[in-house]
Protein backbone atom coordinates (compact mmCIF):
# COMPACT_ATOMS: atom_id res chain seq x y z
CA UNK A 1 0.00 0.00 0.00
CA UNK A 2 1.54 3.26 -0.80
CA UNK A 3 4.48 1.28 -2.10
CA UNK A 4 4.41 2.96 -5.83
CA UNK A 5 5.11 -0.67 -7.05
CA UNK A 6 8.80 -0.70 -6.17
CA UNK A 7 9.23 -3.94 -3.69
CA UNK A 8 10.43 -3.34 -0.61
CA UNK A 9 12.08 -5.29 2.20
CA UNK A 10 10.23 -6.25 5.57
CA UNK A 11 10.97 -3.12 7.38
CA UNK A 12 10.42 -0.33 5.18
CA UNK A 13 7.29 -2.35 4.14
CA UNK A 14 6.02 -2.66 7.97
CA UNK A 15 6.67 1.23 8.30
CA UNK A 16 4.63 2.10 5.11
CA UNK A 17 1.96 -0.22 5.93
CA UNK A 18 1.61 0.77 9.06
CA UNK A 19 1.33 4.24 8.26
CA UNK A 20 -1.58 3.51 5.97
CA UNK A 21 -3.24 2.06 8.96
CA UNK A 22 -3.84 5.04 10.40
CA UNK A 23 -6.17 6.44 8.62
CA UNK A 24 -9.31 8.71 9.28
CA UNK A 25 -11.10 5.96 10.60
CA UNK A 26 -8.77 5.48 13.29
CA UNK A 27 -7.98 9.16 14.25
CA UNK A 28 -11.73 10.19 13.73
CA UNK A 29 -14.06 7.63 13.27
CA UNK A 30 -13.04 5.06 16.10
CA UNK A 31 -12.44 7.67 19.00
CA UNK A 32 -16.10 9.54 17.76
CA UNK A 33 -17.91 6.40 18.02
CA UNK A 34 -16.26 5.47 21.05
CA UNK A 35 -17.26 9.36 22.56
CA UNK A 36 -20.96 8.73 21.59
CA UNK A 37 -21.62 4.61 22.51
CA UNK A 38 -18.80 3.53 24.76
CA UNK A 39 -17.16 0.08 24.37
CA UNK A 40 -18.72 -1.09 21.20
CA UNK A 41 -16.58 1.37 19.08
CA UNK A 42 -14.10 -0.49 21.35
CA UNK A 43 -14.23 -3.55 18.46
CA UNK A 44 -11.84 -2.10 16.11
CA UNK A 45 -8.99 -4.07 18.17
CA UNK A 46 -10.19 -7.35 18.21
CA UNK A 47 -10.47 -6.63 14.23
CA UNK A 48 -7.63 -5.58 13.77
CA UNK A 49 -5.63 -8.26 15.71
CA UNK A 50 -7.87 -11.13 14.15
CA UNK A 51 -7.35 -9.86 10.05
CA UNK A 52 -3.45 -10.92 10.10
CA UNK A 53 -3.98 -14.45 11.30
CA UNK A 54 -7.13 -15.02 8.84
CA UNK A 55 -5.42 -13.26 5.78
CA UNK A 56 -1.94 -14.95 6.67
CA UNK A 57 -2.71 -17.96 4.07
CA UNK A 58 -5.03 -17.14 1.44
CA UNK A 59 -2.60 -14.11 0.97
CA UNK A 60 0.03 -16.45 0.25
CA UNK A 61 -1.57 -18.59 -2.10
CA UNK A 62 -3.14 -15.33 -3.88
CA UNK A 63 0.55 -14.31 -4.17
CA UNK A 64 2.02 -17.22 -6.00
CA UNK A 65 -0.78 -17.61 -8.33
CA UNK A 66 -1.12 -13.50 -9.08
CA UNK A 67 2.59 -13.59 -9.46
CA UNK A 68 2.51 -17.02 -11.88
CA UNK A 69 -0.37 -15.21 -14.40
CA UNK A 70 0.44 -11.97 -13.89
CA UNK A 71 -2.52 -11.35 -12.18
CA UNK A 72 -3.25 -7.72 -10.31
CA UNK A 73 -6.55 -7.26 -9.25
CA UNK A 74 -9.20 -9.73 -7.85
CA UNK A 75 -11.07 -9.66 -10.62
CA UNK A 76 -8.04 -10.91 -12.81
CA UNK A 77 -7.38 -13.94 -10.55
CA UNK A 78 -11.62 -15.09 -10.61
CA UNK A 79 -11.31 -14.35 -14.33
CA UNK A 80 -8.68 -16.87 -15.10
CA UNK A 81 -9.81 -19.48 -12.49
CA UNK A 82 -13.12 -19.51 -12.61
CA UNK A 83 -12.60 -18.73 -16.55
CA UNK A 84 -15.59 -16.56 -16.43
CA UNK A 85 -15.93 -13.01 -17.42
CA UNK A 86 -19.00 -12.37 -16.07
CA UNK A 87 -18.06 -12.85 -12.93
CA UNK A 88 -14.63 -10.94 -13.58
CA UNK A 89 -16.83 -7.76 -14.09
CA UNK A 90 -18.83 -8.53 -11.08
CA UNK A 91 -16.11 -8.69 -8.99
CA UNK A 92 -14.16 -5.50 -10.25
CA UNK A 93 -17.44 -3.40 -10.16
CA UNK A 94 -17.86 -4.72 -6.15
CA UNK A 95 -14.13 -3.39 -5.76
CA UNK A 96 -14.84 0.04 -7.21
CA UNK A 97 -18.62 0.35 -5.26
CA UNK A 98 -17.51 -0.80 -1.83
CA UNK A 99 -13.95 1.76 -1.90
CA UNK A 100 -16.52 4.49 -2.54
CA UNK A 101 -17.96 4.90 0.92
CA UNK A 102 -14.46 3.79 2.70
CA UNK A 103 -13.00 6.89 1.01
CA UNK A 104 -16.26 8.73 1.87
CA UNK A 105 -14.96 8.05 6.14
CA UNK A 106 -11.49 9.50 4.64
CA UNK A 107 -13.30 12.68 3.12
CA UNK A 108 -15.31 13.24 6.35
CA UNK A 109 -12.13 12.81 8.47
CA UNK A 110 -10.33 16.36 6.18
CA UNK A 111 -13.90 17.71 6.76
CA UNK A 112 -13.82 17.05 10.39
CA UNK A 113 -10.59 18.66 10.66
CA UNK A 114 -11.63 21.69 9.31
CA UNK A 115 -14.98 22.20 10.87
CA UNK A 116 -12.88 22.13 14.07
CA UNK A 117 -10.69 24.92 12.86
CA UNK A 118 -13.88 26.84 12.97
CA UNK A 119 -14.65 27.08 9.06
CA UNK A 120 -18.76 26.39 9.07
CA UNK A 121 -21.65 25.24 6.70
CA UNK A 122 -20.88 23.60 3.63
CA UNK A 123 -17.32 24.61 3.02
CA UNK A 124 -15.67 21.94 4.77
CA UNK A 125 -16.76 19.08 2.64
CA UNK A 126 -16.23 20.90 -0.25
CA UNK A 127 -12.46 21.29 0.55
CA UNK A 128 -11.94 17.99 2.12
CA UNK A 129 -13.67 17.13 -1.77
CA UNK A 130 -11.31 19.27 -3.48
CA UNK A 131 -8.17 18.48 -1.54
CA UNK A 132 -8.40 14.99 -2.49
CA UNK A 133 -9.34 15.46 -6.13
CA UNK A 134 -6.51 17.93 -6.80
CA UNK A 135 -3.94 15.80 -4.47
CA UNK A 136 -4.68 12.30 -6.55
CA UNK A 137 -5.03 13.83 -9.68
CA UNK A 138 -1.55 15.60 -9.63
CA UNK A 139 0.37 12.98 -7.52
CA UNK A 140 -0.69 10.50 -10.92
CA UNK A 141 -1.23 7.12 -10.52
CA UNK A 142 1.59 5.88 -7.97
CA UNK A 143 2.16 7.47 -4.24
CA UNK A 144 5.35 8.44 -3.69
CA UNK A 145 7.56 6.98 -1.47
CA UNK A 146 9.11 9.91 -0.03
CA UNK A 147 5.68 11.13 0.77
CA UNK A 148 4.53 8.32 2.70
CA UNK A 149 7.57 8.43 4.60
CA UNK A 150 6.98 12.23 5.62
CA UNK A 151 3.23 11.41 6.00
CA UNK A 152 4.18 8.23 8.42
CA UNK A 153 6.35 10.02 10.48
CA UNK A 154 4.04 12.77 11.46
CA UNK A 155 1.61 10.16 12.16
CA UNK A 156 3.64 8.34 14.69
CA UNK A 157 4.53 11.67 16.09
CA UNK A 158 1.07 12.58 16.82
CA UNK A 159 0.00 9.37 18.31
CA UNK A 160 2.65 8.94 20.68
CA UNK A 161 2.40 12.46 21.67
CA UNK A 162 -1.46 11.81 22.14
CA UNK A 163 -1.45 8.58 23.94
CA UNK A 164 0.78 9.67 26.58
CA UNK A 165 0.47 13.71 26.94
CA UNK A 166 -3.25 13.86 26.79
CA UNK A 167 -3.59 10.98 29.55
CA UNK A 168 -1.45 12.65 31.91
CA UNK A 169 -2.75 15.78 31.43
CA UNK A 170 -6.21 14.71 32.02
CA UNK A 171 -4.94 12.81 35.46
CA UNK A 172 -4.69 9.51 34.33
CA UNK A 173 -6.67 6.41 32.99
CA UNK A 174 -8.30 6.38 36.30
CA UNK A 175 -10.05 9.67 35.86
CA UNK A 176 -10.27 9.00 32.15
CA UNK A 177 -12.36 5.77 32.79
CA UNK A 178 -14.54 7.14 35.80
CA UNK A 179 -15.60 9.83 33.28
CA UNK A 180 -16.80 7.76 30.41
CA UNK A 181 -18.46 5.54 33.46
CA UNK A 182 -20.63 8.24 34.49
CA UNK A 183 -21.30 10.46 31.44
CA UNK A 184 -21.50 7.48 28.57
CA UNK A 185 -25.32 6.47 30.38
CA UNK A 186 -26.46 9.85 29.94
CA UNK A 187 -26.09 10.07 26.06
CA UNK A 188 -28.84 9.50 23.60
CA UNK A 189 -27.05 5.94 22.63
CA UNK A 190 -27.05 4.54 26.54
CA UNK A 191 -23.63 3.79 26.44
CA UNK A 192 -21.65 1.88 28.72
CA UNK A 193 -17.75 0.93 29.37
CA UNK A 194 -18.34 -2.37 28.96
CA UNK A 195 -20.93 -3.73 26.53
CA UNK A 196 -24.76 -4.50 27.48
CA UNK A 197 -25.97 -8.08 26.63
CA UNK A 198 -27.60 -7.34 23.54
CA UNK A 199 -24.17 -5.57 22.19
CA UNK A 200 -22.30 -9.19 21.89
CA UNK A 201 -23.50 -10.37 18.70
CA UNK A 202 -23.20 -6.64 17.25
CA UNK A 203 -19.18 -6.67 18.27
CA UNK A 204 -18.31 -10.78 17.36
CA UNK A 205 -19.51 -9.67 13.70
CA UNK A 206 -18.11 -6.13 13.31
CA UNK A 207 -14.62 -7.40 14.49
CA UNK A 208 -14.83 -10.72 12.24
CA UNK A 209 -16.71 -9.13 9.44
CA UNK A 210 -14.25 -6.20 9.19
CA UNK A 211 -11.17 -8.30 9.19
CA UNK A 212 -12.29 -10.86 6.72
CA UNK A 213 -13.46 -7.37 4.59
CA UNK A 214 -10.27 -5.63 4.40
CA UNK A 215 -7.98 -7.63 2.16
CA UNK A 216 -10.56 -7.82 -0.58
CA UNK A 217 -10.63 -4.14 -1.06
CA UNK A 218 -8.53 -3.44 -4.65
CA UNK A 219 -6.21 -1.26 -2.65
CA UNK A 220 -5.28 -3.86 0.05
CA UNK A 221 -4.84 -6.88 -3.37
CA UNK A 222 -2.51 -4.11 -4.84
CA UNK A 223 0.14 -4.13 -1.08
CA UNK A 224 -0.22 -7.70 -0.63
CA UNK A 225 1.07 -8.32 -4.40
CA UNK A 226 3.75 -5.79 -3.93
CA UNK A 227 4.52 -7.54 -1.65
CA UNK A 228 8.37 -9.17 -2.59
CA UNK A 229 8.02 -12.91 -1.94
CA UNK A 230 5.57 -15.03 0.46
CA UNK A 231 8.09 -14.69 2.93
CA UNK A 232 7.87 -10.87 3.44
CA UNK A 233 4.24 -11.75 3.32
CA UNK A 234 4.55 -14.15 6.23
CA UNK A 235 6.57 -11.81 8.29
CA UNK A 236 4.72 -8.54 7.60
CA UNK A 237 1.47 -9.92 8.83
CA UNK A 238 3.04 -11.44 12.03
CA UNK A 239 4.17 -8.16 12.71
CA UNK A 240 1.60 -5.97 11.96
CA UNK A 241 -0.75 -6.43 14.84
CA UNK A 242 1.91 -4.22 16.89
CA UNK A 243 -0.07 -1.47 15.52
CA UNK A 244 -2.99 -2.27 16.76
CA UNK A 245 -2.12 -1.76 20.00
CA UNK A 246 -1.83 1.77 19.27
CA UNK A 247 -4.95 1.68 17.89
CA UNK A 248 -6.07 0.60 21.17
CA UNK A 249 -4.77 3.92 22.51
CA UNK A 250 -6.50 6.11 19.60
CA UNK A 251 -9.83 4.56 20.46
CA UNK A 252 -9.99 6.15 23.99
CA UNK A 253 -8.97 9.18 22.55
CA UNK A 254 -12.95 9.51 22.72
CA UNK A 255 -12.96 8.68 26.26
CA UNK A 256 -10.33 11.48 26.76
CA UNK A 257 -12.46 13.92 25.25
CA UNK A 258 -15.27 12.72 27.61
CA UNK A 259 -13.11 13.63 30.42
CA UNK A 260 -11.99 16.87 29.11
CA UNK A 261 -15.39 17.75 28.36
CA UNK A 262 -15.29 18.50 24.62
CA UNK A 263 -17.65 19.89 22.95
CA UNK A 264 -17.82 18.99 19.16
CA UNK A 265 -17.81 21.64 16.64
CA UNK A 266 -20.27 22.00 14.96
CA UNK A 267 -21.37 20.35 11.59
CA UNK A 268 -22.94 21.34 8.00
CA UNK A 269 -26.18 20.89 9.47
CA UNK A 270 -25.89 22.85 12.26
CA UNK A 271 -25.93 20.68 15.00
CA UNK A 272 -22.52 19.70 16.57
CA UNK A 273 -20.59 16.65 14.64
CA UNK A 274 -19.14 14.38 16.88
CA UNK A 275 -16.65 13.29 13.98
CA UNK A 276 -14.88 16.53 14.97
CA UNK A 277 -14.36 15.43 18.93
CA UNK A 278 -10.19 14.22 18.63
CA UNK A 279 -9.47 17.57 16.69
CA UNK A 280 -11.30 20.16 18.60
CA UNK A 281 -9.27 17.39 21.76
CA UNK A 282 -6.04 18.20 20.35
CA UNK A 283 -6.50 21.91 19.81
CA UNK A 284 -8.35 22.26 23.69
CA UNK A 285 -5.16 19.85 25.18
CA UNK A 286 -1.96 20.76 22.74
CA UNK A 287 -0.09 24.32 22.48
CA UNK A 288 -1.31 26.09 19.52
CA UNK A 289 1.62 24.97 17.43
CA UNK A 290 1.75 20.89 17.86
CA UNK A 291 -2.46 21.45 17.56
CA UNK A 292 -1.60 22.66 14.93
CA UNK A 293 0.74 19.53 13.41
CA UNK A 294 -1.64 17.26 15.03
CA UNK A 295 -4.24 18.32 12.69
CA UNK A 296 -2.27 18.50 9.40
CA UNK A 297 -1.51 14.90 10.46
CA UNK A 298 -4.98 14.15 10.63
CA UNK A 299 -5.85 15.48 7.19
CA UNK A 300 -2.68 14.23 5.69
CA UNK A 301 -3.76 10.55 7.28
CA UNK A 302 -7.05 10.54 5.57
CA UNK A 303 -5.62 12.03 2.14
CA UNK A 304 -3.06 9.51 1.54
CA UNK A 305 -4.81 6.56 1.70
CA UNK A 306 -8.08 8.09 0.07
CA UNK A 307 -6.21 8.57 -2.73
CA UNK A 308 -4.18 4.73 -2.68
CA UNK A 309 -8.14 3.73 -2.58
CA UNK A 310 -9.46 5.58 -5.43
CA UNK A 311 -6.12 4.56 -7.85
CA UNK A 312 -6.33 1.19 -6.87
CA UNK A 313 -10.36 0.95 -7.89
CA UNK A 314 -9.54 3.30 -11.05
CA UNK A 315 -6.84 0.45 -12.33
CA UNK A 316 -9.32 -2.29 -11.30
CA UNK A 317 -11.56 -0.31 -13.92
CA UNK A 318 -8.99 0.16 -16.42
CA UNK A 319 -7.73 -3.48 -16.54
CA UNK A 320 -10.68 -5.51 -15.94
CA UNK A 321 -13.41 -3.41 -17.76
CA UNK A 322 -12.62 -0.86 -19.95
CA UNK A 323 -9.38 -2.28 -21.45
CA UNK A 324 -11.22 -6.10 -22.08
CA UNK A 325 -14.65 -4.59 -23.15
CA UNK A 326 -14.87 -1.01 -23.73
CA UNK A 327 -11.36 -0.55 -25.72
CA UNK A 328 -9.36 -3.42 -26.26
CA UNK A 329 -6.56 -1.19 -28.43
CA UNK A 330 -6.40 1.80 -25.80
CA UNK A 331 -2.81 3.40 -25.76
CA UNK A 332 -0.92 3.64 -23.05
CA UNK A 333 -1.30 7.25 -22.35
CA UNK A 334 -5.28 6.73 -23.12
CA UNK A 335 -5.09 4.21 -20.67
CA UNK A 336 -3.80 6.48 -17.44
CA UNK A 337 -6.17 9.35 -18.58
CA UNK A 338 -9.02 6.83 -18.16
CA UNK A 339 -7.32 5.37 -14.88
CA UNK A 340 -7.41 9.50 -13.64
CA UNK A 341 -10.77 10.48 -14.47
CA UNK A 342 -12.41 6.97 -13.06
CA UNK A 343 -10.18 7.73 -9.77
CA UNK A 344 -12.15 11.26 -9.40
CA UNK A 345 -15.76 9.67 -10.34
CA UNK A 346 -14.79 6.79 -7.68
CA UNK A 347 -14.38 10.50 -5.38
CA UNK A 348 -17.28 11.88 -6.57
CA UNK A 349 -19.32 8.70 -5.94
CA UNK A 350 -17.61 9.12 -2.15
CA UNK A 351 -18.80 12.62 -2.20
CA UNK A 352 -22.40 11.54 -3.18
CA UNK A 353 -22.44 8.78 -0.80
CA UNK A 354 -21.76 11.67 2.30
CA UNK A 355 -24.68 13.53 0.95
CA UNK A 356 -27.50 11.23 0.46
CA UNK A 357 -26.44 8.43 3.04
CA UNK A 358 -27.42 9.60 6.45
CA UNK A 359 -25.49 7.09 8.43
CA UNK A 360 -25.32 7.81 12.44
CA UNK A 361 -21.66 7.60 12.53
CA UNK A 362 -19.04 8.35 10.17
CA UNK A 363 -17.45 4.40 11.16
CA UNK A 364 -20.63 3.29 9.66
CA UNK A 365 -19.61 4.08 5.71
CA UNK A 366 -16.35 1.73 6.02
CA UNK A 367 -18.74 -0.82 7.65
CA UNK A 368 -21.27 -0.97 4.37
CA UNK A 369 -18.06 -0.71 2.46
CA UNK A 370 -17.53 -4.01 3.92
CA UNK A 371 -20.25 -5.42 2.93
CA UNK A 372 -20.20 -4.73 -0.22
CA UNK A 373 -16.61 -6.28 -0.98
CA UNK A 374 -17.12 -9.39 1.49
CA UNK A 375 -19.15 -10.28 -0.83
CA UNK A 376 -16.63 -11.65 -3.45
CA UNK A 377 -15.17 -13.68 -0.96
CA UNK A 378 -16.76 -16.71 -1.83
CA UNK A 379 -15.18 -16.29 -5.62
CA UNK A 380 -12.02 -15.05 -4.46
CA UNK A 381 -10.80 -16.70 -1.16
CA UNK A 382 -12.88 -20.22 -2.19
CA UNK A 383 -11.21 -20.08 -5.11
CA UNK A 384 -7.90 -19.56 -3.79
CA UNK A 385 -8.67 -23.50 -2.34
CA UNK A 386 -11.30 -25.36 -4.83
CA UNK A 387 -12.94 -25.41 -7.86
CA UNK A 388 -15.40 -27.37 -7.01
CA UNK A 389 -17.80 -24.09 -7.07
CA UNK A 390 -20.06 -23.44 -10.34
CA UNK A 391 -19.01 -19.97 -11.99
CA UNK A 392 -22.48 -19.44 -12.29
CA UNK A 393 -23.49 -20.88 -8.65
CA UNK A 394 -20.56 -18.26 -7.46
CA UNK A 395 -22.44 -15.45 -9.61
CA UNK A 396 -25.67 -16.10 -8.60
CA UNK A 397 -24.69 -16.41 -5.07
CA UNK A 398 -23.07 -12.75 -5.20
CA UNK A 399 -25.92 -11.10 -6.64
CA UNK A 400 -27.81 -12.67 -3.86
CA UNK A 401 -25.28 -11.70 -1.02
CA UNK A 402 -25.76 -8.09 -3.06
CA UNK A 403 -29.29 -7.61 -2.78
CA UNK A 404 -30.04 -9.01 0.62
CA UNK A 405 -27.44 -6.78 2.00
CA UNK A 406 -29.22 -3.65 0.63
CA UNK A 407 -32.29 -4.89 1.00
CA UNK A 408 -31.42 -5.10 5.07
CA UNK A 409 -29.41 -1.66 5.28
CA UNK A 410 -32.23 -0.16 4.09
CA UNK A 411 -33.98 -1.28 7.38
CA UNK A 412 -31.36 0.55 9.35
CA UNK A 413 -32.39 3.41 11.00
CA UNK A 414 -30.73 6.33 12.38
CA UNK A 415 -31.90 7.41 15.25
CA UNK A 416 -30.27 10.56 15.97
CA UNK A 417 -31.69 12.31 12.72
CA UNK A 418 -34.84 10.06 12.41
CA UNK A 419 -33.80 8.77 8.92
CA UNK A 420 -35.20 5.17 8.48
CA UNK A 421 -33.11 3.66 5.53
CA UNK A 422 -29.07 3.24 5.58
CA UNK A 423 -28.50 4.49 8.82
CA UNK A 424 -26.07 2.14 10.30
CA UNK A 425 -24.42 -1.23 9.47
CA UNK A 426 -25.69 -3.52 12.05
CA UNK A 427 -29.58 -5.07 11.57
CA UNK A 428 -32.16 -5.74 14.14
CA UNK A 429 -32.86 -9.48 15.06
CA UNK A 430 -36.12 -8.03 16.00
CA UNK A 431 -36.79 -7.97 12.27
CA UNK A 432 -37.27 -11.41 12.85
CA UNK A 433 -39.50 -11.85 15.31
CA UNK A 434 -37.24 -12.16 18.24
CA UNK A 435 -37.88 -10.25 20.99
CA UNK A 436 -34.32 -8.57 21.45
CA UNK A 437 -32.56 -5.30 20.88
CA UNK A 438 -29.39 -7.48 19.69
CA UNK A 439 -27.99 -6.11 16.04
CA UNK A 440 -25.86 -8.12 13.92
CA UNK A 441 -23.31 -6.92 11.55
CA UNK A 442 -25.40 -7.11 8.15
CA UNK A 443 -22.23 -8.61 6.21
CA UNK A 444 -21.83 -12.01 8.17
CA UNK A 445 -25.76 -13.34 7.47
CA UNK A 446 -25.64 -11.96 4.06
CA UNK A 447 -22.03 -13.80 3.53
CA UNK A 448 -23.26 -17.06 4.49
CA UNK A 449 -26.67 -16.71 2.47
CA UNK A 450 -24.27 -16.16 -0.44
CA UNK A 451 -22.15 -19.35 0.09
CA UNK A 452 -25.13 -21.12 1.06
CA UNK A 453 -26.67 -20.03 -2.62
CA UNK A 454 -23.41 -21.05 -4.14
CA UNK A 455 -23.01 -24.35 -2.58
CA UNK A 456 -26.57 -25.96 -3.27
CA UNK A 457 -26.72 -24.06 -6.97
CA UNK A 458 -23.27 -25.91 -8.19
CA UNK A 459 -24.34 -29.50 -8.35
CA UNK A 460 -27.54 -27.99 -10.07
CA UNK A 461 -25.58 -26.52 -12.66
CA UNK A 462 -23.38 -29.99 -12.73
CA UNK A 463 -24.63 -30.25 -16.72
CA UNK A 464 -23.92 -26.25 -17.40
CA UNK A 465 -20.44 -25.78 -19.41
CA UNK A 466 -17.71 -24.97 -16.80
CA UNK A 467 -15.17 -22.32 -17.16
CA UNK A 468 -11.51 -22.97 -18.32
CA UNK A 469 -9.36 -22.83 -15.46
CA UNK A 470 -5.63 -21.85 -16.16
CA UNK A 471 -4.28 -22.49 -12.76
CA UNK A 472 -2.29 -25.14 -11.67
CA UNK A 473 -1.92 -26.29 -7.99
CA UNK A 474 1.23 -26.05 -8.03
CA UNK A 475 0.78 -22.47 -8.94
CA UNK A 476 -0.61 -21.34 -5.46
CA UNK A 477 2.85 -22.09 -3.29
CA UNK A 478 5.17 -20.73 -6.21
CA UNK A 479 7.65 -18.45 -4.33
CA UNK A 480 9.77 -15.50 -5.78
CA UNK A 481 13.07 -16.57 -7.25
CA UNK A 482 11.25 -19.90 -8.82
CA UNK A 483 10.89 -20.16 -12.48
CA UNK A 484 7.32 -18.60 -14.03
CA UNK A 485 7.18 -15.70 -11.27
CA UNK A 486 7.78 -12.91 -12.68
CA UNK A 487 7.25 -9.27 -10.76
CA UNK A 488 3.98 -8.03 -11.45
CA UNK A 489 3.46 -4.31 -12.07
CA UNK A 490 1.18 -3.56 -9.23
CA UNK A 491 0.33 0.10 -7.98
CA UNK B 1 -17.76 -13.73 -23.88
CA UNK B 2 -15.30 -14.96 -26.41
CA UNK B 3 -12.74 -16.32 -23.85
CA UNK B 4 -14.95 -18.99 -22.50
CA UNK B 5 -14.45 -22.18 -23.87
CA UNK B 6 -17.11 -24.90 -23.09
CA UNK B 7 -14.91 -27.59 -21.04
CA UNK B 8 -17.26 -30.69 -20.03
CA UNK B 9 -14.33 -32.84 -18.97
CA UNK B 10 -12.94 -30.77 -16.53
CA UNK B 11 -13.24 -31.86 -12.79
CA UNK B 12 -12.79 -29.85 -9.87
CA UNK B 13 -9.19 -29.64 -9.29
CA UNK B 14 -8.78 -32.32 -6.83
CA UNK B 15 -4.82 -31.85 -5.42
CA UNK B 16 -4.77 -32.72 -1.70
CA UNK B 17 -4.37 -29.46 0.57
CA UNK B 18 -1.27 -29.76 2.63
CA UNK B 19 -2.35 -27.05 6.05
CA UNK B 20 0.86 -27.36 8.15
CA UNK B 21 -0.16 -28.31 11.87
CA UNK B 22 1.59 -24.66 13.10
CA UNK B 23 -0.70 -22.89 11.21
CA UNK B 24 -3.23 -24.15 13.97
CA UNK B 25 -1.91 -20.87 16.05
CA UNK B 26 -3.38 -18.51 13.85
CA UNK B 27 -6.60 -19.64 15.47
CA UNK B 28 -6.03 -18.78 18.90
CA UNK B 29 -6.33 -15.17 18.63
CA UNK B 30 -9.89 -15.75 17.01
CA UNK B 31 -10.77 -17.51 20.22
CA UNK B 32 -8.92 -15.51 22.27
CA UNK B 33 -10.64 -11.99 21.40
CA UNK B 34 -13.83 -12.67 19.22
CA UNK B 35 -16.24 -13.80 22.42
CA UNK B 36 -16.89 -10.57 24.42
CA UNK B 37 -18.83 -12.41 26.88
CA UNK B 38 -15.68 -13.89 28.15
CA UNK B 39 -14.17 -10.99 28.65
CA UNK B 40 -17.00 -8.06 29.41
CA UNK B 41 -16.39 -6.83 33.13
CA UNK B 42 -14.54 -4.01 34.79
CA UNK B 43 -13.00 -5.67 37.44
CA UNK B 44 -9.67 -6.46 37.61
CA UNK B 45 -8.88 -2.78 36.84
CA UNK B 46 -5.05 -2.49 35.85
CA UNK B 47 -3.54 1.70 36.17
CA UNK B 48 -7.34 2.67 36.56
CA UNK B 49 -8.22 0.66 32.39
CA UNK B 50 -11.11 -2.06 33.26
CA UNK B 51 -10.23 -5.45 32.48
CA UNK B 52 -12.39 -4.97 29.08
CA UNK B 53 -10.01 -2.56 27.92
CA UNK B 54 -6.70 -4.29 29.23
CA UNK B 55 -7.78 -7.54 28.26
CA UNK B 56 -8.43 -7.38 24.52
CA UNK B 57 -4.86 -5.23 24.17
CA UNK B 58 -3.11 -7.96 25.97
CA UNK B 59 -4.00 -10.06 23.34
CA UNK B 60 -2.13 -8.23 20.43
CA UNK B 61 1.34 -9.47 21.91
CA UNK B 62 -0.13 -12.57 22.22
CA UNK B 63 -1.11 -12.99 18.86
CA UNK B 64 2.46 -11.01 17.70
CA UNK B 65 4.05 -13.82 19.27
CA UNK B 66 1.63 -16.78 18.15
CA UNK B 67 1.65 -15.34 14.47
CA UNK B 68 5.35 -14.94 14.24
CA UNK B 69 6.17 -18.30 15.86
CA UNK B 70 3.59 -19.81 12.38
CA UNK B 71 6.09 -17.64 10.40
CA UNK B 72 8.86 -19.13 12.11
CA UNK B 73 7.58 -23.03 11.92
CA UNK B 74 6.75 -22.77 8.06
CA UNK B 75 9.65 -21.22 7.06
CA UNK B 76 10.65 -22.47 3.77
CA UNK B 77 7.32 -25.00 3.67
CA UNK B 78 4.92 -23.97 1.15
Amino acid sequence: MGTGGRKFGTWVTWFLVGGDLYTAYTFVAVPALMFASGALGFFAVPYTIVVYPLVFLPALRLWSVAHRHGYVTAADFVRGRHGSNALGVAIALTGIVATMPYIALQMVGIQAVVEAIGIKGHWPLVIAFVVLAAYTYSSGLRAPALIAFVKDSLIYLVILVAVIYVPIKLGGYDKIFQAAASVLPTKPNKGSITLHDTQYLAYSTLALGSALALFLYPHAITGVLASRSRETIKKNMSMLPAYSLMLGFLALLGYMAIAAKITPAMGANGKADSNTIVPVLFDHEFPSWFAGIAMGAIAIGALVPAAIMSIAAANTFTRDIYRPYLRPNASAGEEVLVSKIVSLVVKFGALLVILFINVQFALDFQLIGGIIIIQILPAVVFGLYTRWFHRWALLVGWAVGIVTSLWMLWYVPNPATNHKHFGGATWALSHLGFDTKATIWVGIPTLLLNALVAAVLTPLFARLPRGHDETRPEDFHAEAGEPGVAPIPVG
Amino acid sequence: MSTEKPVHDERPNRARLIVHPANALLLIPLIGTLIPMFYNRVHPTIGGMPFFYWYQLVWIPISVALTYLAYRLTRGVR
